[in-house]
């Protein structure tokens, strides 16, 4: 993989969808996978401003217990913050995120994030989230967005 | 006489007066009136997207704001450190370093977004120790959790508001995962049984591989495990029945967490119904931990777990060909 792919981010980027809301609860996502590379965990950890050298310095990870080094929350938090707006599209508002981590995210692995929308009022929906990955439970989570109506061109 | 944690050996952390120290902490500040290092800014904002592979377009271009989820990037003390933690915050730091609680691992981020963050903004925030937990023991190490809860103001205004949960913990001495995939998996010695007055005799029994009951001189009621007195008549005098070794399982559970040690799990714990009556925890072996069912019938046999400690463990399955690693609870070989 060339420095610039990997750089690209998780696969799955694509142009957001042009979806409008909102979608009934119970509509489940597309599931969104992201291969787990240490570019990814150190990038994602180094953008978030995060140097704890748990995320970057596998050696030191494993003298704190750890197999390597993990992603961190922050990476994760961005990462489900994106499957739901890349899902709602280019209006998608993020309104709240509230995550758990379980499983850590080590390099190598592979992360599904699911979603299901849980209940959904006027044009704010609430999704439960899911990532799993070949431990267990990474992240779950709820997400609360909001998809305003299409405006009149005149107001844009 | 699985199970047995020796969870936070050596730490004074289960020391109620230690406890209650840390949970004094709860409700003082963790920050005061701190400042984003860098006001929210393109670059910053383009990093970030490159990271995660977020393509939105509200990130990008003219009128561009930061994703949400950025919130706590423009609090964060990057390499040079936070100057304006609270000396509560690094008073309760200090304290858990010095009882071996030195590792810090995230688990829980709760972010409310009230405003957009665009280009320009100034960052400002304060926040709050929430809670310390009582002594918990994970995967990880034994630890505390503490959380807090951080106002995040742009410009002054009200931006966003972010609970994040860490625990502060000592790493649990344990092989990495990768290296006990290999055939000779480095283990901790099993937890010693609690050998005392009252049931020196059962030990004593399985020394020589005989699964002894008492039974009150009273009533002839058996029971198990080994008490000074019975329990239906409060007689206290008794003698000892040999059981015949059969059984059924009565009720199971399978260990996935915490981890200690001496086992892998997954593994079943067995509450096994001896044909006496009497009932005891053991571990159920010769089965995969998953095709453990109660009504299970079970025989028992002598575990050697080591050089001081034989243990009685139950097999299950019609055929005695069990597992080769019999020796691993519920071994999956």
């Amino acid at each position: 993989m060339s420095t610039e792919a990997a750089l690209g981010g998780p696969t799955g980027t694509g142009t957001p969808g042009e979806r409008s809301a909102p979608p009934a609860p119970g509509t489940d996502l597309p599931p969104l996978t992201v291969p787990v590379t240490r570019t990814l965990i150190v990038a994602g950890a180094l953008a978030s401003r995060d140097y704890q050298d748990v995320h970057h310095d596998a050696e030191a990870a494993r003298e704190k217990g750890s197999p390597d080094i993990f992603m961190n929350i922050l990476t994760t938090n961005g990462l489900v913050g994106r499957y739901v707006t890349d899902h709602f599209g280019p209006r998608a508002v993020l309104r709240k995120v509230a995550i758990r981590l379980g499983a850590p995210n080590y390099p190598g692995d592979t992360m599904v994030l699911r979603g299901t929308v849980t209940a959904a009022d006027g044009d704010t929906a609430e999704v439960r989230i899911t990532g799993t990955n070949g431990l267990g439970h990474h992240v779950t989570g709820t997400v609360t967005v909001t998809v305003p109506a299409e405006r009149p061109a005149a107001d844009r | 006489m699985t199970g047995q944690g020796r969870d936070g050996e050596g730490l004074p952390g289960g020391d109620a007066a230690f406890e209650a120290a840390l949970t004094a902490y709860a409700g003082r500040p963790a920050a005061t009136e701190g400042v984003g290092k860098d006001p929210v800014n393109a670059a910053m904002i383009r990093h970030w997207c490159e990271a995660m592979g977020d393509a939105h377009p509200a990130y990008r271009g003219p009128g561009a704001v930061a994703p949400p989820t950025m919130l706590q990037a423009w609090t964060m003390g990057g390499l040079s450190g936070h100057q304006r933690r609270s000396p509560a915050h690094d008073e309760l730091f200090a304290l858990l370093d010095g009882a071996g609680y030195t590792s810090v691992v995230a688990t829980d981020c709760e972010q409310e977004y009230l405003r957009p963050l665009r280009p320009g903004d100034a960052i400002t925030f304060d926040a709050v120790i929430e809670s310390v937990s009582p002594r918990k023991t994970t995967k990880l190490g034994t630890g505390h959790f503490i959380t807090t809860r951080m106002d995040v103001r742009a410009n002054g205004e009200p931006a966003g508001t972010h609970r994040f949960r860490i625990l502060k913990y000592a790493p649990a001495a344990r092989p990495a995962p990768r290296e006990r995939d290999g055939a000779a998996r480095p283990r901790g010695e099993r937890p010693r049984p609690v050998v005392n007055r009252d049931n020196a005799g059962f030990w004593a029994g399985v020394a020589e591989h005989k699964l002894l009951l008492q039974r009150c001189g009273g009533c002839g009621a058996l029971r198990f495990p080994w008490l000074p007195g019975c329990n239906r008549c409060g007689g206290t005098r008794w003698d000892t029945v040999e059981a015949s070794g059969a059984g059924t399982v009565y009720s199971y559970v399978v260990l996935h967490h915490p981890p200690f040690p001496a086992f892998d799990p997954p593994y079943a714990v067995g509450l096994i119904e001896l044909a006496e009556g009497v009932r005891m925890v053991s571990n159920v072996t010769g089965v995969r931990y998953d095709e453990v069912r109660i009504g299970m019938p079970v025989r028992l046999e002598f575990l050697r777990v080591d050089e001081e400690v034989v243990l009685p463990v139950f097999r299950g399955g019609a055929t005695s060909g069990g597992a080769p690693d019999a020796a691993l609870p519920g071994g999956e070989g």
